[in-house]
């Protein structure tokens, strides 16, 4: 399959099951809930090594908001139940509650119910008081700036982590360029987020190291500087490569976003130095999930 | 299936106890069997039909019509459905409420949505003394749920409320949230003496300033407050001037009381 000049391979991503919950961050104005957010999402790049992975989904206005003032919506995402629940608080407390004027809510409602503010609440020292608004608990927690207002849970559903896609172009410059138009076509899909910096990943893992200590160690097959030194998969005038990994709610959603971010890709075509886009697998031993690049595009 | 309703046909002259009449307690039954349900009245029991004239049969959807402040408990203990009561209502109404909605057109006694767990009370008109409040002797108000009032309370309004919401757009007596543990009661009038007396935790939002704030509630000064147009707005789905204020209501003057015992209630005064 070719794309305005960009191979696409046939190939898939593979990614594995993941537990997930979504936020909502408001504060007295975006940048504040957009510097809440960040907080609380940073050092959330993999689950490698961070415990989770978590990302700015979208900026909310006032009128999406359980306060009605500007917001954002965070997800975050674990490989299990106990790990998102110890995730979601050590970092509601020391990321949003630390916040000036910062308040956090539940983005997802269904799902098993895991603590949001029900133990932040012990921060107010006795002086902390709930609130039942339409049948949902909330936690006032005095705070130096004025009260820090908190829902008691957030609902955790079933999720997918590791969906990703490879831009392979003929230099570093082209190949950012190409990812940063992907994440911004990408960052208009719901329920998805792209963990790593800026969403774009430029060191990707193959499974396995000669270290017997790590699990992880970088893809040589797709490193341009090891072309002659290693079994590689680029092609001589590919210099550059670099990865976006995608943690989406459904399969649904991951499809929409790889499909939207690979049309952005293939939008700046052969002219602008992108040659193919291809995808991280590992032989189907990494999860159940695959996402088969040119089903996507199809 | 159309409207249940009891119309009162006689003029009462002692109160009745209606609290088998309850979408719960009816739900499955035919008309004949309705018509047999025995009533205290008084010292005695009456049929069903010797007091009301009963037509339709929707169980789940039940009117009294021409009602009368001699009517008791009505709703008790009920969990679904609608009830409606055309004119007055006694006391009790919505006792021990679990669910549901009664909506009443005039206005009622003492003791409306006392202990009441959960569901909707509306009240067109006015209530009586201690709405919300629990049984004397008992620790526990109203413990959930929403109860709207259009005009005016009485005195110890939520004594010992626990949770949910009394919303009051006319005047409020004297020892408002007396004893109270926690929950919302918002005033739109004017309130009474004594506001908060003995309050433990829990919150009086008032739109008008009282005549005196207590000597044991301190003052927290002025602020902007993030919960209040969310608890506001969640009002929106009722019928309530409560719900259009979420635009309007965010500083407030926090008085925190009262001091003379638990100390964490809090009047919040709208500035």
């Amino acid at each position: 399959m070719i794309i305005n000049g960009v191979q696409i391979d046939e190939t898939f991503a593979e990614a594995f099951p993941m537990r997930a919950t979504r936020v909502i961050i408001t504060a007295q104005n975006h940048k504040w809930a957009h510097i809440s957010a960040q907080a609380f999402t940073g050092f959330a790049t993999s689950v490698i090594a961070c415990g989770c992975e978590a990302g700015i989904e979208r900026e909310l206005d006032p009128s999406e908001t359980p306060d009605g003032r500007p917001g954002v919506s965070a997800m975050i995402f674990a490989m299990g139940w106990k790990s998102l629940a110890w995730q979601l608080e050590t970092r509601s407390g020391q990321c949003v509650l630390t916040s000036p004027t910062s308040a956090l809510f539940a983005g997802i409602d269904e799902g098993e119910p895991i603590p949001l503010g029900k133990n932040l609440r012990y921060f107010g020292d006795g002086f902390q008081i709930s609130k039942h608004i339409n049948g949902k608990r909330y936690w006032r927690i005095p705070v130096m700036d004025g009260e820090f207002l908190t829902q008691e849970t957030t609902g955790v559903v079933k999720a997918i982590g590791g969906g990703n896609f490879l831009v392979l172009a003929e230099s570093q410059p082209q190949a950012l360029a190409a990812c940063e138009a992907a994440i911004e076509a990408m960052r208009q899909v719901p329920n998805v987020i792209m963990p790593f910096p800026g969403g774009v990943v430029r060191s990707g893992s193959k499974v396995g190291s000669k270290y017997k200590s790590l699990n992880a160690s970088t893809n040589d097959a797709f490193c341009p500087t090891l072309k002659g030194q290693t079994k590689t998969e680029l092609s001589p005038e590919i210099e550059s490569v670099m990865e976006i990994v995608i943690d989406g709610l459904t399969e649904e959603d991951i499809k929409k976003s790889m499909r939207a971010g690979i049309a952005a890709v293939c939008e700046l075509g052969a002219s602008q130095g992108i040659r193919r886009v291809s995808a991280g697998n590992y032989g189907g031993k990494l999860g159940p999930f695959l996402f088969h690049l040119h089903e996507i595009m199809a | 299936m159309t409207t249940l309703s009891f119309a009162l046909k006689i003029s009462l002259q002692q109160r009745v106890d209606v609290s088998p009449l309850t979408p719960d307690n009816l739900v499955g039954k035919s008309t004949g069997e309705i018509a047999a349900i025995e009533l205290q009245a008084g010292n005695r029991k009456v049929r069903t039909d010797e007091i009301f004239t009963l037509s339709g049969d929707d169980t789940l959807n039940i009117v009294f019509k021409t009602a009368s402040t001699k009517l008791d408990y009505i709703g008790k203990g009920n969990g679904k459905g609608v009830i409606t009561v055309d004119g007055d209502a006694g006391a009790y109404l919505g006792f021990q409420l679990k669910g549901g909605i009664i909506n009443v057109s005039g206005s009622v006694g003492a003791y409306a949505a006392c202990e009441m767990r959960n569901g909707e009370i509306n009240i067109g008109g006015n209530a009586g003394d201690f709405l919300g409040a629990a049984l004397p002797g008992n620790k526990k108000g109203l413990q959930g749920g929403v109860v709207i009032v259009k005009g005016n309370v009485g005195e110890r309004v939520g004594d010992h409320m626990r949770r949910g919401s009394i919303l009051i757009e006319g005047n409020a007596g004297a020892y408002l949230g007396s004893r109270m543990t926690a929950g919302t009661i918002g005033v739109l009038g004017e309130v009474g003496a004594y506001p908060g007396y003995a309050m433990k935790r829990g919150t009086l939002l008032l739109i008008k300033a009282p005549a005196a704030i207590p000597s044991t509630f301190n003052d927290c000064g002025a602020h902007t407050l993030g919960f209040l147009p969310l608890l506001l707005k969640g009002f929106q789905s009722y019928n309530t001037q409560f719900g259009a204020m979420a635009e309007k209501v965010k500083r407030v003057r926090r008085y925190a009381g009262d001091m003379s015992g638990v100390g964490k209630g809090e009047i919040l005064v709208v500035i």
